[in-house]
């Protein structure tokens, strides 16, 4: 086993001319937060695409611990133990919140497939206790039966991390977890994320949001048109030039 | 039984018990609708089951096939071949018109869902039309062509013979062991096989099968970040559906053995979607008010003819009841599907989720007149009807 649950080596990604990521090399050490930022377009979403298996690289490889997600289909990698909330939430809408954290509640029991379409959810105690215990998780409890689709977005935010909570996956990848969210959401965000770390659970987390990346990466990489241009703890992130230079253009402050 | 909640087995139990009441009583309360006569009775049965294993593809995944009727025809093919070659038993021929129509929906599903939404109904209607050629004109050993399979005094029928039943010089009439697959007792054979396929249908809205079904109508991409593999659901839901259509075809070949290759035709497969539709895509017992109301609406118009309008309208001075009655006329007999695409149109665009949003809109009503003495503020019922948008 080696010491990082995430190894990405060499990756490059390209779309027709345009290079979307160049020589990307990330590292991520079990049960830590590594946050990944950049200006809008620098490659972080893509990166995270060729992580979940959406995207194939053109070159290099992506680990998990010491299994190959390269070339692995979506769900493939999701059993291995990656899960991702979306920059917009991507939940079961016409289900009920308690059924939206059910079905990954059955992904993680029964894998990729499985036939049991005579027994019922009603006998699923189990699953069905997992998935209020979750709810309650993230405050949600009292909405179990609402369909999932009538919620806010802050809520429908947190469902989602409710949905990937329940997989009790090795990594944990977020887009902009807290992006279009009230302060008053993203501290609650912040707090249950935090709630999250302790449990060990490996994370990876996009965000613009510098509260939220400083409050709880253990260390950041710097994205900029494609390459990381720096990496490092948060202190020696904020205090490097290049950093400045990415963001702000050049100029000096 | 709301699709947001989680209903226990005990209350399905009641609520089968109260369906089979409803079913099996059928020919008394049909009376005075004149309605009670069991070739319709039978109708309704064996499109009940056409409709709830639709509604197991489109009601549950979402996706729309638009070639149904091929595997109802393949189910009926099989039941006369059955009839002819093995048995006049029923059994058989619904066993080996369910199977095998599973086995064709295998084929076809294989094919099909590598893609989806409209793609996917074209490939269904491409593969039913295909079928409904063959058995139209290249398979005309199999089918018959466009005579239609029909059964004959010399047909080998080899397990009849084995057990010593021999034809008395008429055209034997299949049977379930002695019980004839005609008239009254026609119709509890189909009445009985309708019980039990809704039953698995039931359990199988209730299942976690079910669930990710639905899951996957909701947001296919979500699913697949979930670990599932959305295929082989989707598969299993096409052959299920397709195995139901099989029974119904197999049982239309039952009440009435002959099978020709207009059940192919693209009309019946649109049928089944317009009973779906009109009834509740994705309701439990939409589908099979979906089917009543089309079969009997159907009976009931059809029969209409220049004539008996002329008398209903007698009451007018001559000059108006001819026209009134060529007019009208225009929507009754052949006509009908001209009063159905109006009333499917209505449908789709004052009631998008069919006859049971209507009865669920009703239900409010009655059930907000009688309670809404202490106001609710906006928002909170605002939400209740977002959520009761999923009820059966």
């Amino acid at each position: 086993m080696s010491e990082y649950i995430l190894d990405v080596t060499d990756v490059d990604k390209n779309f027709g001319g345009l290079q979307a990521l160049s020589d990307i090399n990330l590292r991520v050490k079990e049960g830590t937060v590594h946050a990944i930022i950049g200006p809008n377009g620098a490659g972080k979403s893509t990166l995270l695409n060729v992580i979940v298996g959406r995207l194939a690289p053109s070159r290099g490889r992506v680990l998990l611990g010491d299994q190959v997600l390269t070339g692995k289909e979506p769900h493939e990698i999701n059993q291995l133990g990656v899960a991702r909330v979306f920059q917009t939430p991507e939940i079961f809408p016409e289900l009920s919140l308690l059924q939206n954290v059910m079905v990954p509640a059955f992904a993680k029991r029964e894998g990729i497939f499985k036939m049991n379409f005579l027994s019922s959810l009603f006998a699923e105690k189990e699953v069905l206790e997992h998935a209020e215990h979750l709810l309650e998780d993230v405050g949600l409890l009292e909405h179990k039966d609402h369909l999932a689709g009538s919620m806010s977005r802050g809520d429908k935010r947190r469902l989602e991390l409710a949905m990937c909570l329940g997989q009790h996956p090795k990594l944990f990848l977020l887009d902009e977890p807290t992006a279009g969210m009230s302060r008053h959401d993203t501290n609650r965000t912040i707090d249950l994320l935090k709630r999250i770390k302790e449990r060990g659970m490996t994370k990876v987390i996009i965000e613009h949001d510098m509260h939220v990346v400083f409050s709880l990466a253990d260390r950041i990489s710097v994205l900029a048109q494609g390459a990381i241009i720096c990496e490092g703890t948060p202190e020696e992130v904020r205090n490097d030039p290049r950093v400045k230079e990415a963001y702000l253009g050049g100029e000096t402050v | 039984m709301s699709n947001t909640k989680i209903v226990s087995p005990k209350k399905d139990m009641i609520f089968m018990a109260i369906l089979s009441a409803v079913v099996l009583t059928m020919p008394l309360w049909l009376q005075p609708f004149g309605a009670a006569y069991p070739d319709l009775m039978q109708k309704f049965m064996i499109f009940g089951i056409f409709a709830i294993g639709y509604n197991i593809l489109f009601g549950l995944t979402g996706y729309l096939s638009f070639g149904h009727a091929a595997f109802l025809g393949v189910g009926s093919y099989t039941a006369v071949w059955s009839f002819k070659l093995l048995s006049m038993n029923v059994i058989p021929a619904m066993i080996f018109g369910t199977v095998l129509s599973g086995l064709f929906a295998l084929a076809i599903g294989f094919v099909s869902l590598r893609r989806s939404g409209i793609y996917f109904s074209i490939l269904t209607l491409a593969f039913a039309q295909m079928s409904y050629n063959l058995a139209y004109s290249v398979l005309t050993p199999i089918t018959n062509g466009e005579t239609g399979l029909q059964l004959e005094q010399s047909d080998p029928r080899v397990l009849d013979h084995m057990s010593g039943i021999v034809p008395d010089g008429s055209l034997p009439t299949p049977n379930l062991f002695g019980i004839e697959g005609i008239g009254y007792s026609g119709f509890y054979i189909c009445a009985a096989l309708m019980l039990i396929s809704f039953f698995i249908y039931l359990r199988i809205f209730r299942s976690p099968f079910g669930l990710k079904l639905r899951a996957i109508k909701s947001n296919q991409n979500r699913m697949g970040y979930t670990g599932f593999s959305t295929r082989p659901y989707l598969m299993t839901a096409f052959v299920i559906s397709g195995m139901y259509a099989g029974l119904a075809g197999s049982l239309l070949a039952v009440t009435d053995p002959l099978a020709g290759a207009e059940r192919m035709q693209w009309t019946a497969s649109g049928e089944v979607v317009l009973i779906t539709i009109l009834g509740g895509v994705g309701t439990l017992i939409g589908p099979l008010l979906g089917a009543g109301i089309i079969k009997y609406f159907e009976n009931i118009f059809s029969a209409f003819n220049d004539t008996v309008l002329l008398n209903a309208f007698s009451f007018l001075p001559d000059w108006l009841a001819h026209p009134v009655a060529s007019v009208v006329g225009l929507f009754v007999g052949e006509g009908w599907h001209l009063t159905l695409g109006l009333v499917f149109m209505l449908i789709v665009i004052f009631l998008p989720g069919g006859i049971m949003e209507g009865i669920s809109r009703l239900s409010r009503l009655l059930f907000k007149r009688n309670k809404s003495e202490p106001k609710s503020d906006g928002h909170e019922s605002k939400e209740k009807e977002q959520t009761s948008a999923g009820e059966v």
